[in-house]
């Protein structure tokens, strides 16, 4: 016993003599400088993003910010007077399109998710083969959406026609798949002790979802719904093939013939050989990215409701 | 002689449950006697919240599980055909591991069982009323529209509490309900639980022997048999009685090892 004590006490000194090299800063400098490498990495990574983001705003303000007057929102488009046309009907459109993209997309992606994930028995074939093509649908090109509205909605089945109608159903159908998949990863982050809780008292499954769950799920559901409406207003090439025709000079109405909508009208100034045409399409960015800014806010503003409420 | 005249709540007669194919409890014969608090002890995976859980068919949410043998409540066979699950579960209601408040005020999180299952009567009396015999008033009279998570721990397990007796449930369900918990939350939940039983009839798992012998009348003892072959672990019950036969004079040495910490 007695040799081991010595032996115990030259442990703690060299323990001692280490840490008085190693507890500085400075006494490790490898892995200080990977640190700060990787940190320089990440940074670029999102330095990258905000460059990219910024040059695309300050592109329009600078080519297009000149053009931003009341009549670019106001007026009817002109393919011979650059100067006076405007927006009106393709904001309109976009705007119609859009609520009508709403009203479809809340309803059927969250009953959608709320099925997939509350509901469906995963060892049925036909759950299983519902949940891989809805991950695959995320995936398919927008123009063959367009393809099937032109198809299915504006002829065929539905036969609506060319109108904004047929162009909120096939953008809705387009954007369905991240609304599902996002309200489904916001049903899952609810704990499962909420609805344990619930059914333990005696409510039924359905008053369980409907009472706690899609209340807790609302904010990331909602979070989905803004992803899915920005990408709605930014879809050109599907509108082109159900309706929206590049020159509408009359306010678009829901039901009947003919309307366009942002991202159509801007293509076809830009394809304009006329300078003044080209201000008007960046001009016309711009009025895209006020009515997304606006309808994010709505969107955001009734998110923190919902957060706060809850 | 005496356990003649107890009123039997529930009667588990060969009960077994399966998860898929796999056999996760078998053989349990167990009465559970009125307005007394039997506890099930044992080892970890020895089955005892699985029989928990199928007490008030909480096992029918995991789709695989399936629950054989004879589980009859008041002498109703609670797995039969034309039972349905909800019903059970207004009666003998649970009370979970891990505290678990809904997100909502204090008020709201009581009034919402009275409330989905349109029970009559004022709401303000029902919502005192489980509070005070939460033994919860007191604390949050002051604060009935606070948000819930801001309770301690052991405030929100008596909430819990609280919100399965408004509902004026038959039977209480606790599974683990201090684990989460510190020994002075603890020994409130115990003495409210001394409490309750005049009034429900409770049965408590816990991996806290102490509290077995604390609170219960009697205890069921289980424990993993793997003697069913290669990488079984079959939960079984050893035995049950009076508490005080079982930690003191169990008739299973199994039984007297874990309860004097040999093993488990």
């Amino acid at each position: 016993m007695a040799n081991k004590i010595p032996a115990r006490a030259s442990k703690a000194a060299s323990v001692a003599a280490a840490v008085n090299s190693s507890i500085y800063k400075g006494s490790n400098t490898k892995a200080e400088i990977q640190g700060m490498a990787f940190r320089l990495v990440l940074l670029s990574a999102l330095g990258i993003a905000l460059i990219m983001i910024f040059s695309i705003v300050a592109w329009a303000v600078v080519e297009g910010g000149a053009r931003v007057n009341p009549g670019l929102f106001l007026n009817n488009p002109s393919s011979f007077r650059p100067e006076q046309a405007g927006y009106r009907p393709a904001i309109l459109g976009t705007v119609q399109l859009i609520t009508g993209v709403i009203v479809v997309i809340v309803p059927l992606g969250i009953g959608a998710a709320t099925y997939l994930e509350l509901f469906a028995d995963r060892t049925r074939w036909y759950n299983r083969v519902v949940e891989l093509n809805i991950q695959n649908l995320a995936g398919v090109p927008s123009i063959v959406f367009g393809i099937l509205g032109l198809a299915f909605i504006v002829r065929g089945v539905f036969d609506l026609g060319f109108v904004v109608a047929a162009g909120s159903a096939t953008i809705a159908i387009l954007v369905l798949p991240t609304v599902i998949l996002a309200s489904r990863e916001a049903i899952r982050a609810v704990p499962s002790s909420l609805l344990d809780g619930a059914l333990a008292l005696g409510a039924t499954r359905w008053q369980a979802v409907w009472k706690m769950v899609l209340p807790s799920a609302a904010p990331g559901m909602l979070t989905g719904v803004i992803l899915a409406v920005a990408r709605a207003i930014g879809e050109a090439a599907p509108l082109l093939l159900v309706g929206a025709a590049t020159f509408v000079t009359f306010d678009p109405n829901f039901w009947s013939d003919g309307y366009s909508a942002l991202p159509v009208m801007i293509y076809s100034y830009a394809g304009r050989p006329q300078a003044e045409f080209h201000t008007l399409a960046a001009a016309g960015v711009l009025v895209m990215l006020v009515v997304l800014f606006f309808i994010n806010s709505i969107a955001v503003w009734l998110r923190a409701r919902f957060e706060r409420t809850w | 002689m005496e356990q003649a005249v107890k009123n039997e709540v529930f009667s588990l007669k060969n009960v077994s449950v399966h998860y898929g194919s796999s056999l996760a409890v078998d053989g349990v014969n167990l009465p559970i006697y009125e307005n007394e608090i039997t506890a099930l002890i044992g080892p970890s995976g020895c089955g005892k919240s699985t029989v928990l859980r199928s007490l008030n068919r909480m096992n029918d949410l995991i789709p695989s599980a399936k629950v054989g043998g004879e589980l009859l409540y008041h002498g109703q066979d609670m797995y039969g055909k034309d039972v349905d699950p909800v019903q059970v579960r207004k009666l003998i209601g649970m009370v979970f591991q891990k505290p678990n408040p809904f997100p909502k005020s204090i008020y709201d999180n009581i009034a919402f069982g009275p409330q989905t299952l349109g029970m009559k009567g004022n709401m303000d009396e029902i919502v005192e009323g489980a509070l005070k015999q939460a033994a919860l008033w007191d604390d949050v009279k002051d604060r009935l529209k606070d948000n819930a998570f801001g309770m301690s721990g052991g405030q929100q397990q008596r909430l819990c509490i609280a919100r399965a007796i408004a509902v004026k449930p038959d039977v209480i369900l606790m599974d683990e309900p201090c684990s989460a918990l510190d020994p002075i939350s603890t020994f409130k939940i115990e003495d409210l639980m001394m409490e309750l039983k005049k009034d429900y009839t409770i049965v408590i798992v816990t991996h806290n022997m102490q509290q077995a012998a604390r609170v219960a009348d009697r205890t069921a003892f289980f424990t993993v048999d793997t003697s069913r072959g290669e990488g079984s672990r079959v939960g079984t019950l050893v035995e049950h009685d009076d508490t005080t036969k079982i930690f003191s004079n169990p008739a299973d040495q199994r039984t007297l090892d874990y309860v004097t910490g040999k093993f488990g």
